[in-house]
């Protein structure tokens, strides 16, 4: 069962406390902007054998969504961050690139 | 013969005897005794019949990873079966029998399976289940039940309680014996919290019973010292009785233990499952012998040769009075030594190995005992009983060169780690080519949260099988130089057996597998060692293959020809042994399962005849039975007060949040189908909600209650989960948005009165004008109703004329109590969920989760009203535009009405000419929602349907299950007032 520290009220939790969302970064796509850009936005997505960020929300704590990156293969849990971002920290980016290395941001 | 010596056995109390029963004989035993050994001591060797073939069995091993002696125990609500005799304590009165057998243990017709095993080969099931097909279903399937399986299912609920124990640790060690130990030493001397816990009810492990020398002590000795250091350290907890069964993600783990002094229907809980958070964790599980695979090894009177001097050790109980040793390593010698110690036969040690030396074998030699090396076992004798065993070399085919008689046969095919615990959150392991067997590989340990290894194995379960390397591998010493001489590999006995030995060779004894099956399943072609796991059911069963899995690899490796490390190892899956489902359950049982949400006239519910009906946590009375009447009857009651007089309903459960801030108008305008940030403070309107998919997941009434104010009614199960989506728009996509949401579900409760009268009763209360000119239809007004503060929202769910009102939920029960005094003479009467349905479906309202099911859109429902043309995005709009969204094909909503007047079933398929690719008929349409109407006084039905509403009129074909056709007219779905003139009262 997997830990996670929710950034908004620092607590370490179990994953039972939280409720997942699935994949983070998402570009939402609306009315007028295309069938291609709708249909990635709805269906496509990676589903990475390795690092992976996602959307969690601490649904029974403070309420928050935050954003996790994490090894789907390990379950290393490289670090957590608010949702108010279209894309990870950099710190976050050099710390997987040096624990992964040869890994780069999609 | 199987019998207890006069003295010894280190667990027993001879002054405690205890009464117990077996297939409803009497038997005595001693406390301290487990089932197995005390059923051994009476000579009752055979304790149940195989899974397939319906084979005598004997009990094979000393623990838990016993295939064999499973039991049904206890009687009523606390029988359990499959219980393994091996480690359940005996205890005064228990009983037992012996499972898979009919009509009796001794005399089974089952048996007769064995007879037709050429017919039973691995795969059966998938080939006979293939082709032919009636022979399944009429041959195969009735004779597999009657015969098949293990244990039967208890009838009653659990008896008994069960209970969850929260415990964090910084180091928890899993295993008692010298190596966990000693790691337990080492970490609480460097400060650590540490836990450690052991499943037997004694502390050391094998060392204890072997004797061996640890640390320059008798074991004993050692293993008494060290429990006495780390119960004087403050910062370590030991129990014995505890079995880590579980080693989850991010060192979550989880152990089971029995709870001491329990007895069935005494208070205490039965069972405590504990609940473990470590960041690290220790396996100090040891190793577990593996069976040798010579023809007739499950002829009761086989066993592991660890087991029987376990029996011996422990119990005083022999398994028999000669007794064969054979082995292919020099563990398997103790067994030899300390059978003649105790003054018992042991006519030869048969050794597959090559003439080798070691002071195991020096010391067999120096007891006089014969030693037969590059010797196998042919096949032993026996039926139900071992009489003997045929000796040929280990290297031919099994021709029989002498046969020696006895009534056991100890058998040892080597130790594997018991890796279980590190590999069941991902550790990976390495084949150890010397001595046979897999370790794990602490460069592949299973991961914490941070990246680093948190898994590790110590001493046995790391490879280090002697006493002395065990405890240095713990203690991080050096590891002292072997003294036992090597493991020969030996996955066959004889290395050429024929086929008519292999087919008698048992590799799994818990699920029938034999050589002669893995072989077959190589052959065809299932190469993959997961693949003919499942083809074979090789180590699927309750023991998950803890004896059988390396043997089965070796042989499937052998019949492929590769090694073991190329065949690959299977999956280990928590648990390591069954748990009890009521352990998993613990308290939350019954009435505490769930939190329960009550309304706060739920009381008043109870005392007026409610019948409950859950929706979402909460209960909602279904309808109100009064004497006499069925609840059939008290529906029809409820529905036609509301149509003829007033009826109230309990609507406190509907979802209410509320929605404010700057941009609460243009976020609901994207949340909602339709214009909400237009509607006039004051008014209400009927929203749709759907997800980016387009599919509509909730509806309900918003009411603007001032210039940044907005309150959202959802539906009862969808409060929460809309909250939530609100919630998630606002935190990951529109951040920079000033809206903040509040769900207020239960801050009020809300009460709908509805009926002809609904006006006449409130205007009794009195405090607020709700004449039609003062407070319209779709209209809202705040103001005190009979002294209590209230909002009345003007909406309709039924088309009468219907007023909700909520109050603050702690005077919710004071208004209702009013209403239903001071409408006694208007004909008042609370309805309920079941009444409320008709009511809508007899005015054509969709209903969440009825009419829609997730792959429905607005658009399908007519609702197209509902949805703004004007707005450029909402959710879901754009999905709302793709080519299968809008084709004319879409099923629609109609209303349906039986030509006979009968009640459609929900659910049924309209059917259409011809048959789809599957062979079923056309289905062109299906009922979402259908009741018998008391005003109408015949079955109405709502349905959707292919281009519906072009074929107004068409009669459509709904099949029944069972036989027979409905007809069914398409109509308008509103069956009731279509010109909605009853809402204005
Ligand atoms: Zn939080």
């Amino acid at each position: 069962m997997l830990l996670l520290t929710c950034p908004y009220c620092g607590v370490t939790a179990e994953e039972t406390e939280f409720a997942p969302g699935g994949a983070a970064h998402l570009t939402r796509a609306g009315p007028g902007e295309g069938d291609d850009a709708l249909e990635a936005y709805l269906f496509h997505r990676a589903n990475p054998k390795g690092v992976h960020f996602e959307r969690w929300r601490h649904a029974y704590g403070c309420g928050k969504w935050f954003l996790a990156a994490r090894d789907t293969v390990t379950m290393e849990v490289f670090g957590t961050y608010p949702a108010q971002v279209s894309a990870p920290p950099p710190e976050l980016i050099d710390t997987i690139r040096t624990k992964r290395p040869g890994w780069e941001p999609a | 013969m199987a019998h207890r010596l006069d003295t010894g056995g280190r667990l027993i109390d001879r002054a405690a005897p205890m009464d117990f029963s077996f297939n409803g004989k009497g038997f005595r035993g001693f406390a301290g005794d487990t089932l197995a050994s005390a059923l051994l001591a009476s000579d009752q060797m055979l304790m149940g019949r195989s899974f397939k073939y319906h084979r005598p069995r004997g009990v094979v091993a000393r623990g838990h990873e016993e295939p064999n002696a499973l039991m049904n125990i206890g009687a009523g609500p606390f029988f359990e079966p499959n219980q393994r005799a091996t480690v359940t304590p005996l205890t005064e009165g228990l009983e037992a029998e012996s499972q898979n057998h009919w009509p009796s243990l001794e005399t089974d017709a089952g048996a007769v399976n064995g007879l037709l095993s050429r017919f039973l080969p691995a795969g059966f099931y998938y080939k006979t289940f293939i082709h032919p097909r009636p022979a399944w279903k009429h041959l195969f399937e009735p004779f597999i039940r009657q015969s098949a399986g293990l244990g039967r299912a208890p009838k009653e609920p659990d008896g008994d309680r069960y209970e969850h124990f929260y415990r964090f640790c910084d180091v928890l060690i899993a295993g008692g014996g010298i190596a966990g130990l000693q790691a337990a030493l080492k970490a609480g001397e460097s400060g650590a919290r540490v836990l450690l816990l052991e499943q037997a009810p004694v502390w050391g492990g094998r060392a204890a019973i072997d004797g061996d020398d640890v640390d320059g002590q008798p074991a004993a000795d050692w293993i008494a010292g060290a429990v006495a250091r780390l119960e004087a350290m403050p910062n370590v907890a030991l129990h014995t009785g505890v079995m880590v069964s579980g080693v989850y993600d991010h060192g979550y783990v989880l152990a089971a233990q029995p709870v001491p002094g329990h007895r069935p229907g005494s208070s205490t809980s039965r069972e405590r499952l504990w609940r473990i958070r470590t960041d690290w964790v220790e396996v100090a599980a040891g190793a577990i012998e593996r069976p040798l695979s010579f023809a007739g090894n499950d002829i009761p009177g086989v066993m592991l040769a660890g087991a029987v001097r376990d029996y011996l050790a422990d119990f005083a109980v022999v398994a028999g009075a000669r007794t064969v040793v054979v082995t292919n390593n020099d563990d398997a010698y103790r067994t030899a030594l300390a059978l003649h110690a105790a003054g018992q036969a042991v006519p030869a040690i048969i050794d597959a190995r090559a003439e080798t030396d070691s002071p195991l074998i020096a010391a067999v030699r120096e007891a006089g005992l014969r030693i037969a090396f590059g010797t196998g076992i042919a096949q032993v004798v026996g039926g139900k009983r071992v009489t003997g065993v045929r000796l040929c070399p280990q290297s031919g085919d099994g021709t029989m060169t002498e046969e020696i008689r006895c009534d056991a046969v100890a058998m040892s095919g080597g130790w594997s780690p018991a890796v279980h615990l590190f590999s069941q959150c991902g550790g990976k392991l390495t084949w150890d080519a010397d001595q046979a067997f897999f370790r794990p590989d602490p460069e592949r340990a299973p991961m914490s949260v941070d990246g680093t290894p948190f898994v590790f194995a110590v001493g046995a379960a790391n490879g280090h099988l002697e006493s002395a390397a065990a405890q240095a591998d713990a203690a991080g010493t050096p590891i002292p130089a072997a003294t036992e001489a090597l493991i020969a590999p030996v996955w066959r006995m004889p290395a050429q057996a024929p086929v008519k030995l292999r087919e008698k060779t048992w590799l799994d004894f818990q699920n029938d597998v034999k050589v002669s099956d893995v072989q077959l399943a190589a052959r065809e072609g299932f190469e993959s060692v997961e693949h003919a796991k499942r083809y074979t059911t090789l180590g699927m069963a309750t023991d998950q293959g803890k004896l059988s899995n390396v043997n089965g690899l070796a042989v499937l490796g052998d019949a492929l020809g590769r090694e073991i490390p190329q065949v690959g190892t299977t999956t280990f899956r928590p648990p390591y042994v069954p748990l009890n489902m009521g352990s998993i359950a613990g308290e939350a049982r019954g009435p505490i399962f769930q939190p329960l949400r009550k309304t706060p006239m739920d009381a008043w519910h109870e005392s007026h005849g409610a019948h409950w009906e859950p929706v979402g946590h909460w209960r909602r009375p279904y309808c109100f039975q009064r004497s006499g009447e069925s609840m059939e009857d008290a529906v029809a009651r409820e529905i036609l007060s509301v149509r003829r007089e007033v009826g109230l309903l309990d609507a406190s459960t509907l979802g209410k949040i509320l929605v404010k801030g700057p941009d609460a108008g243009r976020f609901l305008d994207m949340l909602y189908t339709n214009m909400m940030s237009t509607l006039a403070p004051g008014r209400c309107r009927y929203g749709l909600m759907c997800s980016e998919n387009g599919f509509l997941m909730d509806d309900g009434v918003v009411a603007r209650i001032d210039d940044d104010t907005w309150l959202c009614h959802t539906t009862t199960g969808g409060a929460d989960n809309i909250h939530g989506h609100m919630e998630d728009w606002l935190q990951t996509e529109w951040w920079d948005w000033k809206v903040w949401t509040q769900n207020l579900t239960e801050q009020f409760a809300q009460i709908a009165v509805v009926g002809p009268n609904a006006r006449t009763l409130l205007e009794r209360l009195g405090g607020m004008d709700l004449s039609a000119e003062a407070l319209p239809f779709m209209r809202w007004a705040e103001g005190e109703i009979a002294g209590i503060p209230a909002r009345v929202f003007r909406i309709s769910f039924s088309g009468e004329l219907s007023y909700e009102i909520a109050v603050p939920a702690g005077r919710g029960l004071e208004l209702w109590e009013r209403l239903v005094a001071e409408g006694a003479d208007l004909g008042v009467a609370p309805y309920g969920t079941e009444a409320l349905h008709v009511l809508r479906a007899e005015k054509g309202f969709i209903m969440i989760g009825d009419e829609t099911d997730g792959t429905v859109i607005p658009q399908d429902l007519g609702l197209d009203w509902a949805i703004s043309k004007k707005k450029t995005d909402y959710l879901g709009k754009a999905a709302q535009a793709r080519a299968h969204m809008t084709d004319p094909e879409r099923w629609k909503l109609v209303g349906l009405e039986t030509l006979d007047g009968t009640v459609l079933p929900d659910g049924a398929y309209a059917v259409t000419e011809g048959n789809n690719e599957l062979g079923q008929r056309n289905m062109i349409g299906r009922v979402t929602s259908s009741y018998r109407s008391p005003t109408l006084e015949r079955g109405i039905a709502m349905g959707l349907v292919q281009r519906g509403p072009e074929r107004m009129g068409e009669v459509l074909d709904f099949p029944l299950i069972g036989g027979g056709v409905t007809k069914a007219r398409i109509a308008s779905p509103v069956f009731y007032d279509p010109e909605g003139e009853r809402l204005h009262g």
